[in-house]
């Protein structure tokens, strides 16, 4: 089996789980996780043998493993999709594959597979908990096995489907379907408990926001194969000729380049699937799903798509630029990843739900990314996006713990209190050990703690080329975010795990079975290490140690190589400053809240308080100027003014027009006309028999005299006719 | 021999005779009479022309046999008739005897 081929079967595994589970697999909950997890154990062995092979492989970027078939006849030609590893989608495959992997087995623990069937479980909602009576008679409320199981691990494996064929495909199209696969999943998995209407809320808010910027993407996508006639990867990205063709023809509109104005517009759809600002509101209302979902889908892997997507088209969005510049696409991305960034990061410091901080955090983190991509920092980009996936997974993954163990104790204390509201919590650390130390890596990672996490290497390769190329604006921005981050996440972890218990909820919350707490620690190991593959050559003492191996490897994706910045000790200082001192800052407001109290925050900040709290309101504003219109559009001019007035109102005009042509030809011609004759022959029939009869007098003397005149008459006729005339 | 003629201006006047029975006579059983009349005015032609025309064909003598029994027939049923009918409707009057009208 050639390599190439391998590459096409990586997708396929969690495709035919799927299948098999829907159809076949669906009533046993065993069976189904079994099928869910060996798909997703042969996609992961499938991607490891491909990346080993390809960090191995030398010049991967000139000579990708590539395979392609002819999908369909386009003209004189066929559109051909394919397959194509080079070193972007390697270490994309990496994470891709070692992530899913990890959900998907923690998603045996999170549903509680081993626990038992709840009292009044129904599918579509969650699980309440089931009463067990143990060998001293008493009863005690455990969390219960989720009554959609099988359902849940049918659809991760359609989305894993969905995201292994984004990575490894080598065309816009396949990509797009990829990315579209997803969508839905995510669509079906917010939703996943369907009876809760802020579920099915927010489900439908994420598809369309979704699709608002999918619309613009495929725009762009029509637009880039309308002027190159191809959408794979090699034949426009690394082919010089077509590039500059793109990059100096002007596209009429606002001085942007053909090249230009699609990449802006592949970067709204990225805006859109990665949640940037202004369409950032679906990804908090996300966590209605199942954890595994939000780790999966809205940390890790999906929109991540977002991210991998235009640092796939970079060479779009910086053609045309000379050295050092940058375009006005990568003005626009720049501006909206750092403001993203900037804005996601001071909602995240007044949310009280353990999912929502991590929800903004991601939206923050992904800011990052594109204000990377925005500035040149083609490599950091990627490189942030690998380690970013591995931590924020870890956090959604313990945060998933952390609730299991709050509803073990909800259930056991039976407190009516929400297990997911962090002021519920506290001291954590001695009931969940292994939770707490996986998520305090995860959690340094973020923040971007020195040396020993790799959150701190990606964030500092990105804040030392927005020093390096002088981007102020983004270096600011992007500092402060960092700062918030440091904080929001120690408020976080002290909330959470320090300090003593603020409910009895949390006195008797208990650790995660082993499926659960193995993947964190998985997790964790490369929240650690992941980021000791991008050291650079400058740094103090380990520069220059191991080779800024993410730099040699991704850099040579592109046509021209990036340069190495040289390196400076200001940003390295502000990293620290900010990750430090964030840290510290957060740990000293929050270590000594008692109780279930107010944020100690709240009374300082004020109004500004509440605005982040609501978000900025942005969701209201959000109502207010489109779903309202949109539902007044629908519901009134639509449906009651177009549909029931006008073309109803004509339908029945025409009907009663057509009633009184009815009425009127009932009344003066059929009653009168054909009735009328119909009576005439009958009545003249019976006008004239009661006329005649007169002669049937029933007297026999009369009929014979009657007789003998016709006898006389016709003999005479008789005559005349025969005997006379001839 | 008398002329053809003479027997069948008898016969002609016998038939007028009973016509004028049938047709103008009250009592039915007068009007069976004049039937009477007819028929013999019948034969006597019948009669005649055989004894004038064909006197040794013996045709006519059983054409006249048979119209003798079949006026005998006739009157004996048209009796019992009559009878039938006066016990029903105590009359015999020809114009009262009118079921079959309108």
């Amino acid at each position: 089996m050639t390599i190439e081929t391998l590459i096409w079967l990586i997708p396929l595994p969690p495709l035919l789980a799927f299948f098999l589970i829907v159809l076949f697999t669906n009533r046993s909950k065993g069976l189904s996780h079994w099928i869910a997890i060996g798909s997703a154990f042969l996609s992961w062995a499938g991607s490891m043998f491909v990346f080993f092979r390809a960090v191995t492989t030398e010049h991967l970027g000139e000579h990708p493993f590539a395979s392609a078939i002819s999908w369909f006849p386009t003209g004189e030609t066929w559109f051909k999709i394919g397959v194509q590893i080079d070193p972007l989608s390697a270490v994309t495959l990496f994470f891709v594959a070692w992530t899913i992997l990890m959900i998907f087995i923690y998603s045996v623990g999170y549903h509680n597979y081993w626990q038992p069937k709840g009292d009044h479980d129904l599918p579509g909602l969650p699980p309440h908990g089931a009463t067990v009576i143990d060998a001293h008679g008493r009863s005690h409320r455990v969390p219960s096995v989720e009554p959609m199981y099988s359902r849940f691990f049918a659809f991760i494996g359609l989305f894993a489907f969905g995201m292994y064929l984004l990575v490894v495909t080598d065309n816009l199209l396949t990509l797009f379907v990829g990315w579209e696969i997803m969508g839905l999943c995510s669509y079906l998995l917010i939703g996943f408990w369907y009876g809760k209407p802020s579920a099915r809320a927010a489900m439908i808010k994420a598809f369309i926001t979704t699709r608002v910027g999918d619309m613009f993407m495929l725009l762009g996508i029509a637009y880039l194969y309308s002027v190159t006639g191809t959408l794979n990867y090699v034949e426009i990205f690394r082919n010089e000729e077509v590039m500059h063709h793109l990059a100096t023809t002007p596209a009429g509109f606002l001085g942007f380049s053909v090249a230009g104005l699609i990449g802006l517009l592949l970067f709204l759809g990225a805006v859109g699937k990665s949640a940037q600002w202004p369409l950032h509101v679906w990804l908090p209302d996300a966590m209605e799903g199942p954890t595994p979902v939000s780790a999966m889908i809205h940390a890790a892997t999906m929109v991540s798509a977002g991210v991998y997507m235009s640092v796939r088209v970079y060479p779009l969005l910086s053609a045309g630029a000379e050295h050092g510049h940058i375009t006005q696409t990568m003005a626009v991305i720049a501006f909206i990843g750092a403001f993203t960034a900037l804005f996601s990061a001071t909602i995240a410091v007044a949310q009280n739900d353990i999912k929502r901080v991590l929800a903004y955090s991601t939206i923050s983190q992904l800011g990052y990314m594109f204000a990377a991509l925005g500035i040149g920092a083609y490599v950091a980009a990627a490189f942030h996006l690998v380690t970013h996936a591995f931590f924020k997974a870890l956090l959604f993954l313990g945060s998933g713990s952390v609730i299991h163990g709050m509803e073990h104790g909800v259930l056991h204390t039976g407190e009516h209190i929400d297990p997911q509201n962090m002021f519920n919590m506290g001291g954590l650390r001695k009931k969940m050990p292994i939770t707490f130390w996986t998520f305090l890596i995860g959690g340094l990672a973020l923040a971007g703690f020195p040396l020993v996490t790799a959150g701190f290497w990606s964030k500092d390769m990105i804040l030392a080329e927005a020093f390096g190329t002088s981007s102020w604006g983004v270096l600011i921005a992007l500092s402060l975010a960092a700062l918030l981050t440091a904080f929001y996440t120690m408020r976080q972890i002290t909330l959470t795990f320090l300090g003593k218990p603020r409910t009895e909820a949390a006195h008797h919350a208990v650790e995660s079975r082993w499926t659960m707490t193995a993947p964190l620690v998985v997790l964790a190991i490369f929240a650690v290490s992941a980021g000791w593959a991008g050291i650079e050559e400058g740094f103090p003492i380990l520069g220059g140690l191991i080779p800024n191996w993410i730099h040699e490897f991704v850099g040579e994706t592109l046509l021209e190589h990036p340069e190495t910045l040289p390196f400076s000790f200001i940003p390295l200082a502000i990293s620290l400053t900010v990750a430090l001192g964030g840290l510290l800052l957060g740990w000293m407001v929050y270590r000594n809240v008692r109780e279930v109290a107010a944020d100690p925050l709240e009374k300082p900040l004020g109004v500004v308080y509440r605005i982040l709290k609501n978000k900025y309101y942005f969701d209201e504003f959000y109502d207010w100027a489109f779903v309202r219109p949109s539902t007044w559009l629908a519901e009134t001019f639509v449906s009651l003014w177009t549909d029931r007035m006008v073309i109803d109102g004509f339908l029945h005009w025409v009907a009663h027009v057509t009633s009184i042509i009815g009425v009127f030809f009932r009344t003066y011609i059929d009653k009168l006309i054909v009735n009328g004759f119909g009576d005439l022959v009958g009545e003249s029939v019976k006008r004239f028999g009661r006329a005649i009869r007169i002669i049937q007098t029933g007297r026999i003397q009369q009929y014979m005299v009657s007789a003998l005149v016709m006898v006389a008459v016709l003999s005479a006729i008789f005559y005349y006719l025969v005997v006379l005339t001839p | 021999m008398v002329p053809l003629s003479w027997f069948l201006l008898v016969s002609a006047g016998l038939f007028s005779i009973g016509l004028f029975g049938v047709l103008a006579r009250r009592n039915a059983i007068a009007i069976l009479m004049g039937i009477e009349l007819m028929l013999n005015a019948v034969n006597l032609n019948l009669l005649a022309f055989w004894r004038y025309r064909t006197p040794e064909l013996i045709a006519g003598q059983a054409f006249a046999v048979i119209v003798f029994a079949v006026a005998a027939a006739e009157v004996a049923v048209g009796l019992a008739l009559v009878i039938s009918v006066y016990r029903r409707r105590q009359t015999v009057v020809a114009d009262e005897i009118d079921m079959l009208k309108f």
